[in-house]
């Protein structure tokens, strides 16, 4: 009976293994995007501080000035597990904003400096006029990381999924923002992009070299600001990311050592049973 | 198996309580002196695995729609609200998510069990069908429930979903307005998702009630298929039994669960379901929940509308029928050597169906699931019944006892055997 289990398990993988590439093969011409080496990966990951605060910077600097960022608030920069800018420094940086505010009790709306629990505001007042100005709206950046991704395919996908070296991969999403802003491979089409589903990208490339001068030493170079700005929009889409999986090790911990507890119990209650 | 109860209070409140209402009998009767075979394996452990998980959902789906807003402009930012603002919330919210796909990991196997080893056959139909209702409801609560974040995926899966009541010949326009609340998937449709979402899961756990009810009239089939014939020699009281091989497997589940939640919770969902929902912009490919992928294969296998909805819902519907369909008197698998093989590549089927429910359909993708939903349904409608009149089932133990006795003769004989006897005295 073991020998037929045996048999069959191997005739169902090998035709799932035949069968998965011929059938997969109808898709992807797109190229994968690269595994970047993220901090943040993995069971016991961390978010880099001061990756983060680059890519606030990137952030601040450029893709400001046309992605709103609304779910954040200045106060989350300073929280646990993120950039973790101090109070003082969050502060400074809300007054530079004008916020909308109001009405007032004479009935108007007024604009006044931004406070720490203010959202970021977006720099356009609706998507309208995002799309009148632009020619077409970008996407909110806050929860990007996230809504982006790729699959890796059959069977790799599985490989994802799974506590072993090369898987638990979940940073799809990162990996291709990276991807996507160095993925402007023709120079006499600024809106041809190797890894955009269909290769059309409205927004031309938005960093080079050189674009945001870093002061803690780092490299100027596009990789190196497409990976912190990449890092700081995961961290905007899961700023739980490290509470969740300091809290996980914990979790499951606890449960292992509970299982065995329980399973020699168990051996010891069943020990007078022929079962 | 049931009868009246054993049960003696031992203070003289709980018998004054127990002539009253004989609740702590009923439980006594139910959990405590019920006889279990002694025979179980495992795969017997996921009656209670899935208890746990109602219980799971039930409690963390409560939490959550304190802080939920079912409105078409606020609730993917009280998603949000939740995953950011709330104490925990990241924590209940992908325990909701993640919970509602080890629910479906649980009755696959589950069910998969009762196919194997014959659980649906008489004096167990009812206990079956009872099951396949939970089954239907289980599908359509977690259907409405990954509505309700209302993103691009939650949107258009609903819109997909609804629309095909369509199909229905006559009526199916007027039905599917009806479903709608107007005239497209709008407010009126996620408000009354909402209301239904947090409905179903408590008459789940009252057709729960009824399925363990009838578990405990016919008592659990066996590995062995062999009816218990002597309580004494073949069971074992639930507790501590059953209590603890069954506590030690929650705890086993639930470590698994916690993987998911903390490393890896967004793996079976889908990025698109980070975006707004947005009637003007539809995804490139719009796919299910991965648990719902087989029979989203089964649809789209058939040219036709309405032929592919009804071969949807018939391959849940032909489950209830499978205690009549199966011809064969010997319950488990173990003796049939024939309907074996046959169910395990009904288990890679399955799978495999599932695989395409993901794929486009289009070009192989297309003639493979009209293949493997061709055997999905030959499978039930005509191996089961021919094979139960042509297959020689191997000879089945007397009993549960015997066929224990047998299984540890063989142990011992073996050079391990001398080892382990002590145990087993």
């Amino acid at each position: 009976m073991i020998k037929t289990k045996l048999s069959l398990t191997i005739l169902g993988l090998a035709t799932a293994l035949v069968a998965g590439p011929v059938l997969a093969a109808g898709g992807h011409d797109a190229p994968l995007p690269e595994r970047q080496p993220w901090s943040f990966a993995g069971p016991f990951g961390k978010f880099d501080r001061a990756q983060l605060q680059r890519g606030f910077q990137v952030y601040r600097e450029v893709c400001a000035n046309c992605h709103s960022m609304k779910r954040v608030a200045f106060r989350n920069l300073s929280e646990e597990g993120g950039p973790q800018f101090s109070e003082a420094q969050v502060k400074a940086l809300a007054a530079e904003y004008k916020i909308k505010d109001g009405p007032n009790d004479s009935g108007d709306m007024f604009e006044r400096p931004g406070r720490a629990s203010d959202k970021f505001p977006a720099p356009f007042a609706n998507v309208e006029a995002a799309r009148a100005a632009l020619g077409a709206a970008p996407p909110d950046f806050s929860l990007l990381a996230k809504a982006r991704g790729y699959s890796r395919g059959f069977p790799l996908f599985l490989v994802d999924a799974l506590p072993i070296p090369g898987g638990a991969y979940q940073e799809h999403g990162p990996d291709y923002i990276v991807a996507l802003m160095n993925g402007y491979s023709k120079a006499d089409d600024p809106n041809w992009n190797d890894y955009m589903p269909g290769n059309k990208i409205a927004m031309a490339a938005p960093l080079a070299d050189g674009a945001v001068d870093y002061t803690d030493g780092s490299p100027k170079t596009l990789l190196q600001y497409s990976r912190d700005v990449a890092a700081f929009m995961m961290w905007a889409a899961e700023p739980k990311l490290e509470e969740r999986k300091k809290t996980g090790f914990r979790a499951l911990a606890f449960l292992l050592v509970f299982a065995g507890l329980l399973y020699y119990t168990k051996k010891k209650v069943w020990a007078d049973v022929a079962h | 198996m049931s009868g009246p109860s054993t049960y003696v209070p031992k203070s003289a409140i709980g018998r004054w309580f127990e002539s009253r209402l004989p609740i702590m009998g009923l439980m006594h009767s139910s959990f405590v002196v019920y006889p279990t075979p002694k025979n179980l394996n495992y795969f017997w452990t996921f009656g209670g695995i899935l208890s746990l998980m109602l219980g799971v959902q039930i409690i963390t789906g409560i939490v959550l729609a304190m802080h939920y807003t079912p409105h078409v402009d606020y609730a993917f930012q009280s998603v949000e609200h939740i995953m950011r603002d709330v104490n925990w919330g990241w924590f209940l919210r992908y325990t909701h998510a993640n919970g509602a796909s080890m629910f479906f990991i649980a009755v696959y196997i589950h069910m998969l069990r009762g196919l194997y080893f014959g659980s649906y056959k008489a004096p167990r139909e009812v206990l079956w069908i009872l099951g396949v209702v939970i089954f239907l409801l289980m599908m359509a609560t977690a259907f409405m429930g990954y509505v309700l974040p209302w993103g691009q995926m939650s949107f258009w899966g609903a819109t997909v979903i609804t629309n095909l009541f369509s199909a229905i010949p006559v009526v199916g326009a007027s039905i599917t307005t009806w479903l709608w609340g107007g005239y497209s998937v709008d407010n009126p449709t996620l408000n009354r998702f909402f209301a239904l979402h947090y409905l179903l899961p408590f008459m789940i756990a009252a057709v729960v009630a009824l399925h363990v009810w009838a578990l405990h009239v016919s008592g659990q089939n066996n590995p062995t298929g062999v009816e218990v014939k002597d309580v004494k020699r073949d069971t074992v009281p639930f507790t501590p039994y059953a209590t603890i091989k069954d506590g030690f497997a929650m705890v086993v589940f639930l470590a698994f669960f916690s993987w998911f939640i903390f490393y890896v919770p967004n793996y079976l969902g889908h990025p698109d379901n980070y975006i707004d929902a947005n009637p003007m912009v539809t995804p490139a490919h719009i796919v299910p929940e991965w648990y719902f992928l087989p029979f989203y294969a089964i649809l789209r296998a058939i040219p036709d509308k309405l032929g592919g909805v009804i071969a949807m819902f018939g391959s849940i519907a032909v489950l209830a029928f499978l205690p009549w369909l199966d011809t064969s008197r010997v319950k488990s698998a173990s003796y049939r050597p024939v309907y074996r093989v046959f169910f395990w590549v009904f288990v890679i089927c399955g799978i495999g169906l599932g695989y395409l429910g993901a794929m486009p359909a289009e070009g192989g993708y297309v003639i493979a699931s009209r293949i493997f939903t061709v055997y999905y349904f030959a499978f039930f409608l005509i191996i089961m019944p021919l094979l139960g009149l042509f297959e020689t089932p191997k000879p089945l133990p007397a009993s549960i006892a015997d066929s224990v006795l047998a299984r540890g003769g063989s142990a011992s004989a073996a050079a391990a055997g001398a080892a382990h006897a002590p145990e087993n005295k």
